[in-house]
């Protein structure tokens, strides 16, 4: 039951470029991905996109379909009408490389200022002992497959190039939350939360739960618990006094890795 | 010419899944200076596509498992073809490596008292590969992509090695380009390890994503080392046979492990008709039986869907040519009848997501339907099994792209602990090689020069081929001539079609420029395709018996005589030769514990 | 003029359009402020009406507690402690409380931030706005203090609950008394409730800022009970707003006698 698809896709690099009108024939059950490669086989043998596992796995496929940021291998043809035009773009959030790659690095760089994973000690028998319950928290952020689509959503970012130098973005807050709900972590993360990644900036508007194609919580699970316990550190009223009072300096800082400061 | 970007390192690892990350973090920690090059961004690598597990004896579910049952385990499930040092390596430092990725931030699935929990896979007397769900490849990719981040290891994404350099027989160098800019790179240094993954694009349906070119492979056969048991694929008997565009992507084994059970389409338990010899004694013969295991398995034997791969490989490729397939293809994997959706949503988390939005299949109310995929190639690089390095000196390998570990057939769960094992042990030897040797080589001008007219080389020609469809008629050849079932004149007419093709690369020609372009990418990976798959059809022309991941329809049984063989593939000018060589001996201690 | 910012930022693809969206992206902030707004413009009305509020023994949830002298007799169930000074309606003093519960409510925040204050209109949808600084700055830090408002919040609902019990009296002070009335504060008492304790600040300080659950088991169940409340936020948060209106206004319709409470017994 092929047809003839109508496609219009982003060709272009940082200097400039336009939406390409293509016909593509395609089969029943195909994705995105399947056009764009039949594209590449048969009439622009040089058009960019990224992708790996085909499966919705590794997340390198991330691009906007109609105008929404999906991953390119998971969005079927199905859920178009037949007459439908597709229109593909490269993310928008981030500078565009050529077609439908864009340069991703801003999130690598964000990657190297989370402060890592700090375990307490082993205890002599050498197995740390976790219960399910507690590693639950953690895995549902684990399952984060780094497309950067709540990256590429969020308007903090998207619509403020400025905002980059200090927003880590929904992905990282993911990543903070993890750690402070590591049943093994030793550090307190909390202020460079506050002040590192930015997490204030963030007005909850959910587009990146939205977009998530893992389905994470990423606003309810991770970013509001994390604002909360941003509250527990700094906004609240009685530890700020006792603070003030006592002139206790709170609980040991996080380490940032060294060299990374940038 | 232009100057070209340099590096220099101690240790450059070639490739960042699980066995890169592991050897550039194990290099790091031993005082190496260390670069890491991938094709893809940090963290995309096919590692994340393994599901199961990481198989390690750390008797935390069974109190009976212990490394020798590990070791025994995978040398029988290898044919015992396996280098039995890198089998017992492999098996005794596992359960260490599972518990450096706690150290790292891993959060595996837990016991009930709190340690690490482990499940049942194909050919592994215990349950023993420790979890997270379905998704622990992304689990350990991403501990070790974060380790590697806080060590502050300098990446290379998206750049490809085009080239190995070598001086006098030793490793200089490597020599790539940014995928990103097309523009040229050089990195010098005296330890190079390998850690490519596999071939698995050269197959038509694959489970592989389009990096598994074999350039590792390629690489190393081009530097001078040479490839052993190239003749085993293994074809993972489960991967998707609908929609077309997603077929051979991967159905986790966990789902048998998890008690799933594969029907034909006379709605037959057909497993119990292809049990073979070897394996009778331990493989349950009766429906009920093979039930109880799941709760009781010190009483009852296996169910035979937990067979190593290739035996259940080859079973459903005959159910299906016998008629007995399913509407696509394939036969039906069967967990909706047999367990809670609860339970198949919590255990199984991924493949309930792949089937329901791929497929439109919701695999807790209804059968998958499920064929054989290429998987994973047994062969690779040969090395020596403590320090990972290959013939030519400065060259490691580590991971899918190294030989001997898994011998005609791997296990499914001793993909990740090898990555990690081995990884880790070249990683630090790759580091004490390059501390010995004290200064950095250099790479000169004209070698570059070479390297880069190699590379540029599609753009000169116009009116040539289309590098996309000399890979479909590539992935054709494999897939119908040297696929799952072999036969001499098969493989002697895809070595000649092999030889056409070889000809037609030559005149490759890409459209655009150098900037991102993925015709021209194809047009230097499919140099490697092709030498390693014609490494493939030799090897398995030569083999004259049917034993794991190779089997000849003509030649059905399997031969004592070539158990005791190891195939090497070398290169001799432009040609592929072929060696037999004698299989490392097994020491008495170990060798008792097959009585 | 200031360089282009946002996806017209020099280095992005040069994609004209705002939003190649092609769904009906505007439906939720059109509704959310249609809906929103006219909460608002009801409920300033009938705070600052200051009659037909109560309605022996139904006490409209807008002036709960009515605690000024110029709360109409039977009403103070609390006294009228506050006194005289206060200039404005009872209800005025009192709305303030809920109002900081629902402004700083997280679910709120996305739909005025998205409805209101365009920031985004929906996702992937280019803000109007130059400049974006989200919470980090006065007045918007404030909404920090949103579980302070719940714990005030917390209590209110105990007082509507007190008025929802009040309410099976008869107006002349007998127990056993029952009307339509009745049945809509209590409603109205459950779902402002399950609003209050579905919050996030809730389930954080329930359990959520744990880091062992294992640890506190008991802890541990209510956090996942509040959790399954949470989910429905929301659909709560929609609810409690449209009842407790539609509560006000059926009793200032009988407050006003124009029409009459129906009694069960």
């Amino acid at each position: 039951m092929g047809y003839d698809l109508q496609m219009k896709v982003w060709r272009g690099d940082a200097t400039g470029g336009e939406l390409v009108d293509y016909t593509v024939p395609v089969e029943e059950g195909e994705v995105v991905l399947d056009a764009l490669h039949r594209i590449q086989a048969t009439q622009s043998g040089d058009l960019a996109v990224r992708w790996n596992c085909k499966a919705g796995k590794c997340g390198s496929c991330s691009t906007e379909i109609n105008g929404r940021p999906r991953l390119a291998c998971m969005t079927r043809l199905s859920t178009f009408e037949e007459g439908e035009t597709v229109t593909v773009t490269p993310l928008r959030t981030f500078p565009v490389v050529r077609d439908l790659v864009t340069d991703v690095s801003y999130n690598y760089k964000v990657a190297e200022t989370v402060p890592p994973f700090a375990p307490e000690p082993r205890p002599a028998d050498g197995q740390y002992r976790m219960q399910q319950v507690d590693v639950e928290r953690g895995q549902e952020f684990r399952k984060c497959i780094e497309c950067f689509l709540c990256q590429d959503v969020c308007h903090v970012i998207r619509d403020h190039e400025e905002n980059k130098q200090s927003f880590s973005g929904p992905r990282f807050f993911l990543r903070y939350a993890e750690l402070e709900m590591h049943p093994l972590d030793t550090n307190d993360r909390r202020e460079l939360a506050r002040e590192q990644a930015g997490i204030g900036m963030c007005n909850i508007t959910k587009c990146c739960t939205e977009v998530c194609p893992e389905g994470i919580h990423i606003t309810d699970n991770a970013i509001i618990p994390m604002k909360e316990r941003v509250v527990d550190r700094s906004f609240d009223p009685v530890t700020w006094l006792g603070r003030k009072i006592f002139r206790r300096d709170q609980l040991p800082e996080a380490q940032v890795p060294q060299g990374r400061s940038e | 010419m232009a100057e070209i970007e340099r590096h220099s390192f101690d240790v450059l690892v070639v490739g960042a899944g699980g066995a890169g990350l592991r050897a550039a973090i194990a290099a790091h920690d031993a005082g190496a200076k260390v670069g890491i090059v991938c094709k893809s961004l940090l963290g995309k690598a096919h590692t994340v596509m393994a599901e199961g597990g990481i198989a390690a004896a750390m008797a935390n579910v069974w109190k009976e498992d212990n490394w020798q049952v590990h070791f025994r385990d995978t040398m029988r499930g290898g044919k015992m073809l396996n280098h039995w040092r890198m089998a017992q390596l492999h098996a005794q430092e596992a359960p260490d490596r599972v518990r450096e990725l706690e150290e790292w931030g891993a959060l595996f699935d837990r016991t009930p008292d709190g340690l690490i929990s482990q499940r049942d896979f194909g050919g592994h007397r215990y349950a023993r590969l420790a979890h997270v769900g379905d998704r622990t490849g992304l689990e350990l990719i991403r501990t070790l992509q974060q380790r590697a981040v806080a060590l502050g290891i300098e990446v290379f994404m998206e750049c490809t090695v085009t080239k190995l350099l070598t001086s006098d027989g030793r490793i200089s160098g490597a020599f790539g380009y940014w995928r990103e800019s097309g523009r040229f790179v050089a990195f010098e240094a005296p330890s190079v390890v390998l850690a490519t993954g596999g071939i698995g694009k050269s197959y038509k349906v694959t489970s592989n994503s389009w990096e598994y070119t074999g350039d590792g492979h390629a690489l190393a056969l081009e530097a001078g080392a040479s490839l052993v048991n190239m003749e085993f694929v293994q074809f993972h008997p489960t991967g998707m046979v609908w929609p077309p565009s997603v077929k051979g992507i991967l159905v986790t084994e966990s789902v048998r492990g998890d008690g799933g059970v594969l029907r034909n389409s006379e709605g037959r338990r057909f497993m119990f008709d292809y049990i073979p010899e070897f394996f009778k004694a331990e493989t349950a013969d009766s429906e009920e039986e093979a039930d109880r295991w799941y709760e009781d398995k010190t009483n009852n034997r296996r169910p035979p869907e937990l067979l190593p791969r290739d035996e259940v490989a080859r079973a459903i490729n005959a159910e299906v040519k016998a008629g007995r397939g399913s509407p696509h293809g394939g036969v039906f994997l069967d967990i909706a009848s047999r367990r809670t959706p609860e339970y198949i949503r919590r255990r199984l988390p991924s493949m309930y997501h792949q089937f329901k939005e791929l497929a439109d299949v919701d695999i807790t109310a209804e059968p998958m339907e499920v064929g054989p995929t290429c998987h994973y190639v047994m062969g690779g690089v040969a090395v020596d099994p403590d320090t990972g390095e290959s013939a030519v000196q400065g060259l490691y390998a580590a991971g899918e792209v190294a030989g001997g570990m898994h011998g005609a057939n791997r296990l499914g769960g001793n993909s990740l602990s090898d990555l990690l094992v081995f990884g880790r042990r070249t990683g630090l030897n790759a580091a004490y090689a390059a501390a010995r040797r004290g200064q950095r080589p250099e790479i000169t001008d004209e070698e570059i020069r070479t390297a880069s007219e190699h590379a540029v080389a599609p753009f000169g020609i116009e009116g040539g081929e289309n590098p996309y469809t000399v890979q479909h008629d590539l992935q054709e050849v494999m897939h119908n001539l040297v696929g799952i079932i072999r036969t001499a004149d098969e493989m002697e007419r895809a070595l000649s079609d092999l030889a056409g093709l070889r000809e037609r690369i030559t005149r490759l020609s890409v459209e655009g420029h150098r900037q991102y372009n993925p015709g021209w990418h194809l047009a230097l990976d499919l140099r490697n395709m092709l030498r390693v798959s014609e490494c493939i059809a030799r090897a398995a022309l030569e083999r004259t018996e049917s034993r794991g991941g190779h089997t000849r329809n003509d030649y059905p049984a399997t031969d004592d005589a070539w158990g005791r063989l190891n195939l090497h593939c070398r290169l001799d000018g432009e040609s592929v030769d072929i060696a037999r060589e004698p299989l490392p001996q097994m020491p008495d201690d170990l060798r008792e514990l097959f009585n | 003029m200031a360089a282009p910012t946002g996806i017209k930022s020099p280095t992005r693809a040069r994609i004209a359009a705002r939003t190649l969206r092609t769904d009906r992206w505007w439906l939720y902030p059109t509704f959310t402020a249609l809906v929103l707004l006219a909460f608002v413009v009801y409920a300033t009305y009938r705070a600052f009406s200051g009659q037909h509020y109560f309605a022996e023994p139904y006490l409209t949830p807008f002036y709960s507690p009515c605690v000024t002298t110029e709360c109409v007799e039977g009403s103070a169930h609390l006294g009228t402690w506050v006194g005289d000074w206060w200039p404005f309606s009872p209800a005025v003093l009192i709305l303030v409380i809920p109002l900081s519960l629902r402004l700083t409510c997280y679910y709120y925040r996305k739909a005025y931030y998205r409805s209101f204050w365009m920031s985004p209109p929906a996702c992937a949808v280019g803000e109007p706005h130059r400049r974006y600084t989200g919470e980090t700055r006065f007045p918007l830090i404030l909404q920090n203090i949103h579980r302070y408002a719940l714990y005030i919040a917390l209590a209110y609902n105990v007082l509507l609950t007190y008025d929802a019990v009040m309410s099976f009296k008869s107006p002349e002070g007998e127990w056993g008394h029952m009307g339509l009335g009745s049945l809509i504060l209590v409603v109205n008492a459950v779902l402002l409730a399950l609003y209050s304790l579905s919050c996030h600040s809730c389930r954080h300080i329930i359990g959520g800022r744990l880091r062992n659950f294992s640890k506190h088991p008991v802890r541990y169940r209510l956090w996942g009970g509040v959790s399954v409340l949470n989910g429905r936020h929301a659909q709560l948060a929609w609810a409690s707003l449209v009842w407790v209106a539609f509560t006000d206004f059926y009793i200032w319709m009988v407050a006003s006698g124009t029409w009459s409470d129906p009694r069960f017994f």
